[in-house]
C-alpha cells in the first residue's frame, strides 16, 4: 500500500511502539532505552524489527502525518494488524515479512526506495 | 559490490504479510529494476475477491462513506494476503481522543459530514472507554481542551451510529459473542478474550479498521478468522494454578513474553481448575499487552481445545512456567514505599470485583486517591447494591466510561502530582512505565492497604 518512496534509512534492530518510543510532537525517539533514542525519524525510511504496541497506533500515525512529522516509509521483519491499519489510514508505505533479518540487510543511513506495490525495498547506496 | 536478492516466504511467524527485499549495493535505482523482474508478485499481490455487493460499495454505489471504509479494508486484507471479507455481526472501536488528537477527530467529522449514501454503520458497532468521566474530570485534573475534544468525538460517534458503550469488558457487560461468530473488535483484552474464552473470531481491529466494518458489514479474512491460524504455536505448561487477579495477570504477562509475537498461539497446560471470567479477563488483557497476543487455549477449559491435540498439529516448542516465574515479574514491577495513587482498571471492573473491593474498604479511610473504574452498565448496579458508596465513603472514587491509561495519564500525573501508581492490573503496570509512572503490581488487598497508609510495605 502507498506509493514509490525514496530515502534515507534510519536501521536499528529494536521495536517500533508509535505511542511508547517516540516524542511525537518533537518528531524523535524519545524510550531512552531505544537505540534510535534521541533520533529524529522524519522523511527517514524507517527499518526495525517488530511492530509493538496496542490499537491506538491505528490512529496515531495519521495524526503525526497531519503534522507532517512523520516517518517516509515503514519497514519491519514483522508486524501485528495495528501498525498496517495505521499505515493505511496514514497513507504510510510499510513492508515486512522478509526471509531474511532486514534491519542487518538495510546499513544504517544508506538511501533506499521502497515500493509497496511490487514490495520491494531496494539499496540504493 | 553483492548483489543481492532474496525472496521472502509468507509465514505467519513474520507477520504474515508477503513482502520481497531486494538489496543491491553500489547500482542506481533504475539500472537495478531493469536487471531485476519481479518474481512472485502474482502470490504475493493477489486481488482479494469482491463480490456483487462488495464491488457496488466500491463502485460507490452506498455513497462514499462506504466506499472509503471499503478501500481502506482493501489495503490492509491486501497487505495480510486476504483472498476475500467475511460478513461480521459486531464491531467495537477503540478511538479515545488522546489516541485520535485533533487531526483524528476532524477525520471523524469529515466521515460525518458525506451527506449522500450510507452514512451509519450497518451492523452493532459500540465504543471502547472514552478519555474521561465527564463527572470527574475536575478531580483528574483534566482540561477543558480535552472534555471539548471528547465532545466533539461523541458527538461524531453517534452520528455515525455508533453505540456509546464506552467499556472494555462488552464480553461481561453488553453481549458475548458466540463461538465462530466473525466480529471486529478493537480493544487487544477484547479481542483476545472474544477469540479464546468464546470461541468467536477477530483480530485486533484499531479504530479506523473497527470502523470501517461497521460501515461495510465486513472485514478480510486473514490471520484470526482462519481456521489455520487459530492452531497453536506454543506449549505452556504451568506448574502453578492462580487465585488472585493480580497472579492471573502475571502469568498472562508471562506467557505474553514467552509467545513474543501477534502471530503466536500459546496452548496452556496444568491450569486446574476452570477459572472465573474476571481472571480470565485479567490473564488475557495482560498477555494481549505484553505479547501482542490474540488467542490462548486452555487445554480442557476453553472450547477450541477439549484435547490438546484439538490445536496442536504436533511437537511444538514447549516452555515451562512456575510459581516463581509468577512471583518474578510481579517483583519487576514492586516498589515498597511511598504511592500516590491507588488505581484499579485496565480491564474495567465488574459488578464482583466493585463488591470485593466494597468490602474491603469497610471501615477504612483513605490517605491517597484510590480510583475504581468500570463501565455505565456496571456503574448503575454498583449504585443501586451500594457499593459505589461504600468505596467513596472510605475516601474512593468510583469512575464509569473512561479507562487509566486512555484518559491522558500523562496530563492527570502531571496536574496531580502522581508518580508512585499502585494497581493489581498487570497490563495497567506495562502501559504506565511508558507514561512516566512508578507502578507497583500488588494484590487488591495489599493495594486498599496502601491506600489507608500512603505506602507499600
Amino acid at each position: 500500500m502507498g506509493s514509490t518512496v525514496r530515502g534515507v534509512a534510519l536501521v536499528a534492530s529494536d521495536g517500533f511502539s508509535a505511542r511508547y518510543d517516540l516524542d511525537r510532537v518533537a518528531g524523535v525517539f524519545s524510550r531512552p532505552t531505544h537505540r534510535l533514542a534521541g533520533q529524529s525519524y522524519v522523511g527517514k525510511v524507517l527499518v526495525l524489527d517488530t511492530a509493538k504496541g496496542g490499537v491506538a497506533s491505528a490512529w496515531m500515525l495519521h495524526e503525526m502525518a497531519s503534522r507532517g512529522a512523520v516517518p517516509l516509509a515503514l519497514v519491519f521483519n514483522s508486524v501485528n494488524p495495528i501498525i498496517v491499519q495505521g499505515a493505511a489510514l496514514a497513507d504510510l508505505p510499510i513492508l515486512a515479512g522478509f526471509d531474511t533479518d532486514i534491519t542487518a540487510a538495510v546499513p544504517d543511513g544508506s538511501e533506499v526506495a521502497v515500493n509497496p506495490n511490487t514490495r520491494e525495498l531496494t539499496v540504493l547506496g | 559490490m553483492p548483489h543481492i536478492s532474496v525472496h521472502c516466504l509468507r509465514s505467519k511467524d513474520h507477520g504474515g504479510g508477503a513482502a520481497l527485499v531486494r538489496v543491491q549495493f553500489g547500482r542506481p535505482a533504475i539500472a537495478s529494476k531493469q536487471l531485476w523482474a519481479v518474481r512472485d508478485s502474482g502470490a504475493t499481490l493477489s486481488l482479494m475477491k469482491l463480490n456483487d455487493e462488495e464491488q457496488d460499495i466500491l463502485a460507490g454505489k452506498f455513497g462514499p462513506a462506504a466506499q472509503q471504509a471499503l478501500q481502506h479494508q482493501l489495503k490492509v486484507g491486501r497487505f495480510f494476503g486476504a483472498e476475500d471479507f467475511v460478513p461480521i455481526t459486531q464491531a467495537h472501536v477503540m478511538a479515545d481522543t488522546e489516541s485520535l488528537g485533533e487531526s483524528g477527530v476532524r477525520w471523524l467529522e469529515n466521515l460525518v459530514a458525506i451527506s449522500e449514501g450510507r452514512a451509519q454503520v450497518c451492523v452493532p458497532t459500540i465504543s471502547d472507554p472514552r478519555g474521561t468521566d465527564f463527572t470527574k474530570a475536575t478531580f483528574l485534573g483534566q482540561k477543558a481542551a480535552m472534555l471539548d475534544l471528547e465532545r466533539r468525538a461523541i458527538s461524531a460517534f453517534t452520528k455515525l451510529g455508533v453505540v456509546m458503550t464506552d467499556t472494555c469488558i462488552p464480553y461481561q457487560t453488553i453481549q458475548a459473542p458466540a463461538r465462530n461468530e466473525h466480529v471486529a473488535f478493537g480493544d487487544t483484552g477484547v479481542v483476545i478474550y472474544s477469540n479464546s474464552v468464546c470461541g468467536a473470531r477477530s483480530n485486533f481491529e484499531g479504530g479506523p479498521s473497527a470502523l470501517a466494518a461497521g460501515l461495510t458489514g465486513r472485514t478480510p479474512r486473514y490471520g484470526f478468522h482462519c481456521p489455520a491460524q487459530r492452531r497453536a504455536t506454543v506449549q505452556i505448561l504451568v506448574d502453578a494454578t492462580p487465585i488472585s487477579l493480580n497472579d492471573w495477570g502475571a502469568l498472562g504477562a508471562v506467557i505474553g513474553r514467552i509467545a513474543g509475537n501477534y502471530w503466536a498461539v500459546p496452548v496452556i497446560e496444568g491450569i486446574e481448575q476452570a477459572p472465573r471470567s474476571d481472571q480470565l479477563k485479567h490473564f488475557g488483557a495482560a498477555m494481549a499487552s505484553f505479547g501482542s497476543i490474540a488467542l490462548f487455549h486452555l487445554v480442557g477449559l476453553t472450547p477450541e481445545a477439549i484435547r490438546l491435540s484439538d490445536v496442536a498439529p504436533g511437537k511444538l516448542p514447549l516452555h515451562h512456567v512456575a510459581r516463581a516465574d509468577i512471583k518474578a515479574l510481579q517483583n519487576s514491577y514492586h516498589r515498597d514505599g511511598r504511592v500516590d495513587v491507588v488505581v484499579f482498571s485496565a480491564p474495567q471492573l465488574s459488578l464482583f470485583e466493585l463488591r470485593d473491593l466494597a468490602n474491603l474498604c469497610e471501615g477504612r479511610r483513605f490517605c491517597v486517591p484510590l480510583l475504581a473504574v468500570t463501565s455505565p452498565q456496571v456503574k448503575p448496579d454498583a449504585d443501586r447494591m451500594g457499593y459505589t458508596g461504600r468505596i467513596e465513603a472510605a475516601g474512593g472514587t468510583v469512575l464509569s466510561g473512561m479507562c487509566f491509561y486512555q484518559s491522558y495519564a500523562r496530563e492527570i500525573a502531571e496536574a496531580n502530582g502522581w508518580r508512585s501508581l499502585a494497581t493489581n492490573s498487570a497490563k495497567l503496570v506495562n502501559i504506565l512505565g511508558g507514561y512516566g509512572y512508578q507502578p507497583t503490581l500488588a494484590s487488591m488487598e495489599e493495594c486498599v492497604e496502601a491506600a489507608v497508609d500512603g505506602k507499600l510495605m
